[in-house]
């Protein structure tokens, strides 16, 4: 059921645009056997690897929220919650906003869109890497998430004194990243987008068991003869990976790694990761590409920022979870 | 096995057990030692903080015991890896930090998981154990509900049920009456009582309730400031083990009905 829906969305997403291109003509588009060169050209080369990059989007950032909600035992954990995409967000701050600050020989070296990528997952990196460490040290996982918000706070504090001292443009430039974009991906970035995606996502089949078994809380997993450190390791290194190269390829996303679980829970009512991760990926890909094409605002020429379409969808969906059920479970 | 008494599940002997803070050790209680066969209901009390816990703790591997050994089923504890253990050994938790929004058929199968393949998927076989673990506790008609619709009494059958899914000779629970009210406190335990009897299983629980678990267990190890004793609830009395327990002031054992009183 889904997948047919996802496919529908996916068509109809290729299909709206700033230019209005005949839905017949679509198909020979696609296959390259259009006679508009013009049309062809900007479904190749733009509308669909903007779709391809709305379904590895929103389907990596439900997984990512689905592994981390359920590794913290916490509703409320998400790439957001844990300070992965603050940790990402710094690295681009600090590329951009920094460069003026650094200024000749390294600005030119910073300017490079590629650097912009790294920049992005090496933040992620680095801030799970440390929240990895203070997870072997605390083994409590509210610490934890408490952790992860602070490293929020910490980051934005350091984006604000960045920007403080930035000129206009860089922050403007800044400020579009943050934004949230799935346009502008060539062909060759989705390549390297997609060999991430697909480690992260074979990472969390492996951990499927033990992600059922970690529902029972650390202690029951452990009976149960899972190997805690090890299973809590992979998941977070899956999670990071996912969320981490997406925020570094389409900017900070925001609630779609939060609600995406949530809702699927709604509709499949189960709890069973087996059935859960096959269901988040289809559901988080067809929201992403709902969202983008409200995005485009169909029949007109502009586009909104996706990230405050995912917000807008995204913030009353939790919110009205939470009234209905009054006490969200993960 | 009933017959065959020298079949021992766990043992332990001169078990220490306590905390391994920097440099000093924490001893909460020592000279631990008792042997435990198929077909037992063991009950352990002891006043709080006595250490019930942390025994508990120390036999399912979740701590190091500090000096004794501990043997399941003849062979040392820590020769144990994580997942065989998981075959001889299950757990009922006070910890309430399981995801509510399972159904009782999922947790229950949860119990599978030593046994299921890499992707936890269930066979006939896992279905047809989760199903009769669940009739065991009288829980099937519950298979279908949310966790987060079950009562405390109901949660804790379907607890023991999982237990029991993971099809292991010993059993131990951490105080599986907290929370509930006279009646299904003694459910619960009768219910305990039936499992041992009847699937020949080793149970250990602790336990505040006393007078029940006299009545009820087939032995009981009561821990106490300076030692702790190991016997059948009969010879415990006769050794006047339970008026040690407790400070003389306020409760009083009474052994002519073999049960605590408040002093008048």
């Amino acid at each position: 059921m889904l997948i047919i829906v996802l496919v529908l969305c996916f068509v109809l997403n290729l299909s709206l645009g700033s230019v209005s291109i005949p839905f017949s003509e679509l198909a020979s588009s696609l296959l390259g056997n259009s006679e508009n060169e013009n049309w062809m050209y900007i479904i190749q080369n733009y509308r669909l690897p903007k779709a391809i990059t709305a379904i590895l989007v929103g389907s990596g950032l439900g997984i990512s929220g689905l592994l981390m909600q359920t590794l913290f035992k916490n509703p409320l954990a998400g790439p957001y919650v844990l300070g992965i995409t603050s940790g990402a967000s710094l690295g681009v701050a600090i590329l951009i906003l920094g460069s003026s600050l650094f200024g000749g020989f390294l600005a030119t070296i910073l300017a490079s869109n590629w650097s912009l990528v790294i920049a992005s997952s090496l933040g992620s990196f680095l801030v799970l890497l440390t929240v990895l460490l203070v997870a072997n040290k605390v083994k409590d996982t509210m610490t934890l998430l408490i952790i992860g918000l602070m490293f929020g706070s910490l980051t934005s504090a350091i984006v604000s004194v960045l920007s403080y001292f930035s000129p206009a443009d860089q922050l403007q430039q800044y400020i579009f990243w943050g934004f949230g974009s799935l346009g502008d991906l060539s062909w060759e970035k989705i390549r390297i987008f997609a060999i991430i995606y697909a480690i992260g996502l074979t990472l969390s089949i492996t951990a499927l068991k033990a992600l059922n078994s970690l529902l029972l809380g650390d202690q029951y997993a452990k009976s149960l003869g899972l190997n805690l450190e090890k299973n809590r390791f992979v998941i977070i290194i899956a999670a990071s990976l996912l969320a981490g190269s997406i925020t570094a390829f389409a900017g900070p996303i925001a609630f779609i790694g939060l609600a995406v679980p949530h809702l699927t829970r709604q509709l499949f009512k189960t709890s069973s990761h087996s059935i859960l991760l096959p269901a988040v990926m289809l559901f988080g890909a067809i929201l992403m590409l709902i969202c983008d094409s409200i995005a485009q605002v169909p029949t007109s020429n502009y586009s909104l920022p996706i990230n405050a379409i995912t917000s807008l969808i995204g913030a009353p969906v939790v919110i009205w979870l939470l009234v209905r059920k009054r006490q969200m479970s993960f | 096995m009933n017959t065959n008494k020298t079949y021992s599940v766990l043992k332990t002997k001169n078990l220490s057990i306590g905390y391994l803070s920097k440099k000093e050790e924490i001893v909460i209680a020592s000279n631990i030692n008792f042997e435990l066969f198929p077909g037992e209901l063991i009950g352990l009390v002891g006043a709080n903080g006595i250490g019930k816990s942390t025994l508990l703790r120390t036999l399912t591997q979740l701590q190091n015991p500090l000096k004794g050994s501990i043997s399941i089923d003849g062979k040392p504890l820590e020769s144990y890896t994580n997942q065989v253990l998981a075959t001889r050994l299950s757990l009922v938790l006070t910890d309430k930090s399981l995801s509510k929004n399972l159904t009782v058929f999922e947790l229950v199968s949860l119990g599978r998981q030593p046994y299921t393949n890499w992707i936890g998927t269930l066979t006939d076989k896992d279905i047809s154990i989760v199903n009769k673990a669940l009739e065991q506790t009288q829980a099937i008609d519950l298979a279908t509900k949310k966790c987060f619709e079950l009562s405390d009494g109901q949660l804790q059958k379907v607890l023991i049920a999982r237990a029991l899914a993971q099809d292991t000779p010993l059993i131990i629970l951490d105080e599986p009456t907290t929370h509930l009210d006279m009646y299904h406190k003694a459910y619960i335990l009768k219910l305990l009582q039936n499992i041992a009897k009847t699937a020949n299983k080793t149970i250990l629980f602790s336990s505040h309730e006393i007078n029940l678990t006299i009545q009820l267990c087939d032995k009981m190890l009561v821990m106490t400031t300076n030692n702790s004793f190991y016997n059948t609830p009969c010879n415990l009395i006769k050794q006047d083990v339970f008026s040690t327990l407790f400070p003389k002031n306020i409760v009083e054992f009474d052994v002519n009905t073999g049960s605590f009183i408040v002093k008048k």
